[in-house]
């Protein structure tokens, strides 16, 4: 009857304050290079945009594969909007065409309108493709994000998008400062703690009353109807608010690779979210996360060296060779859609309640073990 | 006369060549449980389903509390097809056709023949997220948690409708683990907490013994009463039908065969022929 109880959700307010401790502490004591800060922030901004993506085919029920396109939308926005002016007058980066927007807005600003642009694309493409279900909302979506993808990169619109060219020299994570100094913000930690508020907005929808709503339009729809939930509005909803989330990482993806392009946002790169939120569990945020910073692990780190020819010491440079990496990552997600059919979370959250139930029943099978083996 | 709640006139329902509800014309008036039967395949769940705008009939016009909620004429397609009687009657209306939610709005609520509850959401959800529909919170200050106040009142009315059904017990349990009578009673309860003022029950009595049964019919008129309700409900069991509804509509292949009180219909040779067939 009660959501949660106090202490509860104090306990998730501790672990949370502590993963920024930590986060921070790290940023202060490691060398800044070390591959753990590329995991940690890519890892947060793929969360969000698993979460936004779980918000959508997860908790709606509609099973949308236009997440790469919204992140575009986002990213382009941003990097075209945070651009300095007098970046966008000389030749640097416009060199083939003449920019046409000329001013120029702060991080901040920058990372809304991101997630604006993708909001309004969203509402456009959601009134013919939301009357869709199941797969063929999935097919329509996917061509509507190779849509957005090809035009971003026609030359018509080069004096916006500079064309198929490479957007650079926009404000990204080094020139994040701390408000009123001019001393640089913990780039990891902003990353965090921007996707973190994020991600804490569609954790507090998906538990309002909206959030049952579209849960129950997932279970039911007709039964949705019949009591009064208008399907189109709020399927439309969350398909908006699912892509204001996915620019915001769109924008945060921009920011942390110093450099984007239109021909990075395949199809291929909403598969690689599709397969955090199966992973993950469909129907859990914690699952997104926790899938998202291992798959980011895995890929950038953990098995880096079976495309660089040692892994776990041991050498051979004949097998291990590019794309050896790619093998063995599908094996691993082959035994992870076997053995966890629902993905490592199902649809529940991960709780401090929980855990104490689990480790409490492992005790018990491990004692009372002797009896029925 | 009394005061009808609900009006059909001349509602068609037709798929293809098939009519599945044929010129149905009834009257449901303030207070009354009205039950509608029929042998199966009938169309009774297609008729419910033209008034909860699940359907969208083919001709006729349904209008609950004497607003006009459903008016259609045979057009499109259907206007080839369909030349059976009153084809034209409606033909220089306005087309009228809600969605379900828009037929919810206006206050009449429905249960399901198979049982439709939302099965990853607890009991307690499942009414809570029925009472989404009447919220005044907008989607901003859901989440920003400004509309904690409203929140907080339909928590407690879910609650106060659930310890009223005996279901506050069951609370927090996923709603497809109740025995299948509390499910229904759940359903039901569900729709109570949309504030209906008419109530369609599709079988509710499906599945359950001839004790739950007489229980069933007795809670019927005791939600009735208390939330001064009209009930509309399709039945097999003729106990339950006989006992406790005030009229009878008795529909065979989507026509309308016999009306009247429980005892006028059970003497009907019309409604014996229908369910037993005539006799050589």
């Amino acid at each position: 009857m009660k959501q949660k109880s106090k202490a509860e959700l104090w306990i998730a307010f501790a672990a949370i304050a502590l993963i920024y401790v930590i986060v921070t502490v790290l940023e202060q004591t490691m060398d800044p290079n070390h591959i753990i800060f590329t995991v940690l922030k890519k890892g947060a901004i793929y969360s969000l945009v698993a979460v936004s993506m779980n918000l959508l085919n997860g908790f709606t029920g509609l099973f949308s594969l236009g997440q790469a396109g919204f992140m575009l939308i986002g990213a382009y926005t941003y990097s075209i909007f945070t651009m300095p002016t007098e970046v966008k007058l000389t030749e640097s980066v416009y060199k083939y065409y003449e920019a046409a927007i000329k001013f120029d807005t702060g991080i901040f600003v920058g990372l809304i309108c991101a997630g604006l642009a993708a909001a309004l694309f969203a509402a456009l493409i959601g009134l013919p493709v939301l009357r869709l279900k199941s797969d063929y909302l999935a097919i329509a979506t996917i061509g509507f994000a190779e849509i957005i993808r090809a035009i971003f990169q026609w030359d018509v619109l080069g004096p916006v998008t500079n064309g198929a060219n490479v957007m650079r020299n926009y404000l990204d994570l080094t020139d994040v400062k701390i408000p009123f100094t001019d001393i640089a913000f913990p780039p990891t930690l902003y990353v965090f703690l921007a996707s973190g508020v994020c991600i804490g907005l569609i954790v507090l929808l998906i538990n309002s009353s909206y959030g049952r709503a579209f849960k129950a339009i997932r279970d039911d729809e007709v039964a949705a109807e019949a009591m009064g939930i208008n399907l189109f509005k709020h399927k439309e909803m969350s398909f908006i608010i699912s892509s204001f989330f996915a620019g915001v990482s769109g924008a945060l993806l921009a920011m942390y690779q110093y450099t984007v392009q239109a021909a990075q946002f395949k199809s291929a790169m909403t598969y690689e979210i599709l397969l955090i939120v199966v992973i993950g569990g469909i129907g859990s945020v914690s699952g997104s996360l926790i899938a998202s910073f291992l798959y980011i692990a895995a890929s950038e780190w953990w098995l880096r060296g079976l495309d660089m020819g040692k892994f776990l010491g041991i050498e051979a440079p004949n097998l291990f060779r590019s794309g050896f990496r790619r093998f063995v990552f599908s094996i691993i997600i082959m035994m992870i859609v076997l053995f966890f059919s629902k993905g490592l979370m199902g649809d529940r959250e991960i709780s401090f309640a929980g855990l104490v139930r689990r480790f409490n029943k492992r005790a018990k099978t491990a004692k009372g073990g002797g009896i029925d083996g | 006369m009394a005061e009808n709640v609900l009006k059909l006139e001349n509602v068609t329902m037709q798929f293809g060549g098939v009519v599945a509800v044929n010129n149905l014309s009834l009257e449901v008036n303030k207070g009354e449980i009205v039950a509608l039967i029929g042998p199966n395949g009938a169309g009774k769940t297609t008729a419910f389903n033209c008034v909860t705008g699940i359907y969208d009939p083919s001709n006729g016009k349904i209008s609950f509390n004497g607003k006009t909620i459903v008016e259609n004429h045979p057009r499109g397609k259907m206007k080839k097809l369909y030349a059976g009687e009153n084809a034209k009657l409606y033909v220089n209306s306005r087309t009228v056709d809600p969605t379900p939610d828009m037929v919810t709005k206006l206050g009449i609520a429905r249960t399901f023949q198979n049982i439709r509850l939302w099965k990853s959401m607890t009991v307690f959800d499942n009414v809570l997220t029925a009472k989404h529909m009447r919220a005044k919170q907008n989607v901003l200050t859901a989440t920003l948690r400004l509309a904690y106040k409203e929140e907080k009142r339909m928590r407690e009315e879910t609650a106060a409708l659930l310890e009223e059904q005996n279901l506050l017990q069951y609370a927090n349990d996923l709603a497809v683990s109740l025995p299948y009578g509390l499910q229904r009673r759940l359903e039901i309860a569900r729709a109570l907490a949309t504030d209906p003022k008419l109530l369609l029950l599709d079988e509710p009595a499906a599945g359950m013994n001839p004790q739950e049964t007489q229980e069933l019919g007795e809670f019927i008129v005791q939600i009735k009463n208390k939330y001064d309700l009209t009930v509309f409900m399709i039945e097999h069991h003729m106990d339950l039908v006989m006992q406790f509804s005030d009229r009878i509509y008795v529909i065979d292949f989507g026509r309308l065969i016999s009306n009247g009180t429980p005892a006028v219909v059970q003497a009907d040779p019309k409604v014996i022929n229908a369910y037993l067939g005539v006799a050589e």
